[in-house]
């Protein structure tokens, strides 16, 4: 009997204990959410009533794709020349000011793409893609020894980056970019006829499915998931619905290949970068026909015929949404968490790095949108929700801008997390409004 | 002492400056000659080449688009004494993913040799010496020799 009492009231601790921590969960979530100390200016952002913004890192280098983990540390993947063990950074909050000082790295290939799954972190080159075991602390186990589960993957002179993002069934997802602009004979070469059919698309300008577990995975171990895209940097798994959705960049220079077709402004305004709810087996449409958002059709290139009028086929998906023209969207988030006001809640963060072939018009984007959401359908316009990067109020040349917005993450607490790979800062964006 | 520091400082500092002035004559001195009117215009036929063919990728400030579009103002392969390598560029595009300045630039640029000898010298003596470049004129003749090494 006493054998029993002294369990129970063990079993009693316990039970004591867990609900202390959850409570002591709790009010650190809520210590964040209000704790957390705005910058001033905002870090430099415009944002909605209520937000505001911290800078929580910063000269971290060509920042790319972000991921946070369970506990709040956020891993960000360096692009370009690394140095050794900096691909990767790890970044820390050790005393709880909302902001990073401990960083720490791993790896030692430039890259794009990162993400973090069922205990594991991936991350890729632009050929590859790695995965590393991570303890209960979000901590990597084995920083030198990396899994590498997918290899040889096409790299052009240009959409070489390889973003990655993960379903619930096991499947990573990854794009790989047509390395050409319109699949012309030549290049970039005004008048150059498209290449018919485009060889390109059998290896590149599409999403490959591979499995998330195994390794040294190449073309014929993957699935041509979804093609006719000529490059997608911005992907996300929707929870809600268990579908792959994926932001387009659009074809460049309509006007310098085809000026007969094509004046300066509709240059700067075609076509729609495009968002898509992507199906296995699905054809956006690359490189035959680009979307045209005014017109509301899928519109022939005039690499393959067209006059800025034909359209194409109807077989080709159709986007979930469209925006203006060479935003350049590299990050996309569906925001699941519960800081945000109701109406973010399953609507998707989008941001958008800025346009250069919108010259000799003023340059766009620069910023990062929001869509609202209800079980994967847009259900309002698209917004500007944070502004502000490039530091300019008009951006006439790419470089100019201070920062580029390029990746998004979600915190435990449910800040947003934006990466910008110029300077490499990480924003932190909060809600402090009823 | 102090003084002697002091003019030696003053000395080094001169022949510096002599060793600069003279190499700037020297990369000046090799075109033909050139008046200051003349090379006004070179660069004002220039810049309406600029705008109408190098303007969408390489931008209104010469600035390029980071690791996509090399940037023109301020690079040392722009500004450097192997006029040459430039006209070749021009003449026959570059797919090659190229370091500048420590960053990586690899968009495709097409070949745009339908442009005249005039028209390439006239837009290099414009982005040699537009935003913040100052160097030497590139002439017609420049060009012609180069394109008489490419098929």
């Amino acid at each position: 009997m006493k054998k029993i009492i002294s369990y129970l009231s063990l079993l009693l601790v316990i039970t004591g204990l867990t609900s202390l921590n959850a409570c002591a969960g709790d009010s650190l979530k809520i210590a964040t959410k209000t704790g957390v100390a705005a910058d001033a200016d905002n870090a430099g952002l415009k944002l909605p009533a209520g937000f505001s913004a911290v800078k929580v890192a910063d000269n971290l280098g060509h920042v790319r794709h972000i991921a946070v983990t369970a506990k709040g540390d956020l891993y960000a993947k360096i692009m370009g020349r690394v140095a050794a063990g900096k691909a990767i950074l790890r970044l820390r909050d050790t005393n709880d000011d909302g902001k990073f000082e401990q960083i720490t790295g791993l790896g030692n290939y430039g890259g794009t793409g990162i993400a973090i799954k069922n205990g594991y972190l991936y991350a890729s080159s632009d050929e590859e893609v790695f995965r590393y075991k991570l303890n209960d602390k979000g901590e990597v186990i084995d920083p030198v020894q990396a899994e590498k589960i997918i290899t040889g993957l096409k790299k052009g002179n240009q959409h070489e980056t390889k973003s990655v993002t993960l379903d619930n069934a096991g499947n990573i997802y990854v794009n790989i970019g047509a390395y050409s602009n319109s699949c012309q004979e030549q290049d970039r070469t005004p008048g150059s006829k498209g290449r018919m059919p485009c060889p390109i698309l059998d290896s590149a300008g599409g999403i490959w499915q591979f499995k998330a577990d195994k390794l040294n995975q190449t073309y014929g171990d993957g699935v041509r998931y979804a093609t006719g895209l000529r490059n997608v940097v911005g992907l996300d798994w929707n929870t809600q619905t268990n579908q792959l959705y994926v932001m387009q960049h659009g074809r460049d220079q309509l006007h310098d290949l085809f000026p007969a077709l094509y004046d300066n402004q509709s240059s700067a305004d075609l076509p729609a970068e495009t968002m898509y709810a992507l199906n296995k087996g699905d054809n956006a449409g690359w490189p035959y026909v680009y979307y045209d958002p005014f017109q509301h059709k899928k519109i022939v290139n005039p690499e393959y015929g067209g006059d800025g009028k034909k359209e194409g086929s109807k077989d080709f998906k159709e986007p979930a949404m469209a925006f203006p023209a060479h935003l350049a969207p590299n990050g996309l988030l569906f925001y699941t968490g519960n800081m945000f006001p109701a109406k973010y809640k399953n609507g998707a963060f989008i941001a958008f790095h800025g346009s250069w072939n919108r010259a000799p018009l003023p340059q766009e984007g620069y910023y990062v949108a929001f869509v609202p959401f209800e079980n994967g359908n847009p259900t309002g316009k698209w917004e500007i929700f944070a502004n502000g990067f490039s530091g300019m109020e008009v951006v006439t040349g790419t470089r100019g801008a201070a920062h580029r917005p390029c990746g998004l993450a979600q915190g435990p607490d449910g800040s947003l997390y934006v990466s910008d790979d110029v300077k490499g800062t990480i924003y932190r964006i909060i809600y402090n409004g009823k | 002492m102090k003084k002697l520091i002091g003019s030696s400082v003053l000395i080094i500092g001169l022949m510096g400056f002599q060793t600069i002035t003279k190499k700037q004559a020297s990369t000046k001195s090799k075109p033909a000659a050139i008046s200051p009117a003349m090379l006004q215009a070179s660069i004002e036929r220039g810049k309406q080449v600029y705008l109408q063919v190098c303007l969408a990728c390489h931008q209104v400030d010469g600035g390029g688009v980071p690791h996509m579009n090399a940037p023109l103002d301020g690079a040392t392969a722009v500004v450097g004494k192997d006029k040459s390598k430039l006209i070749r560029i021009v003449l026959k595009g570059m797919t090659d993913r190229v370091e500048i300045d420590g960053e990586f630039y690899s968009n495709n640029m097409a070949p745009h040799s339908d442009l005249s000898d005039q028209q390439i010298a006239d837009v290099l003596t414009y982005v040699r010496n537009s935003w913040t470049n100052k160097a030497s004129h590139v002439t017609p003749a420049e060009v012609k020799r180069v394109r008489a090494t490419i098929k």
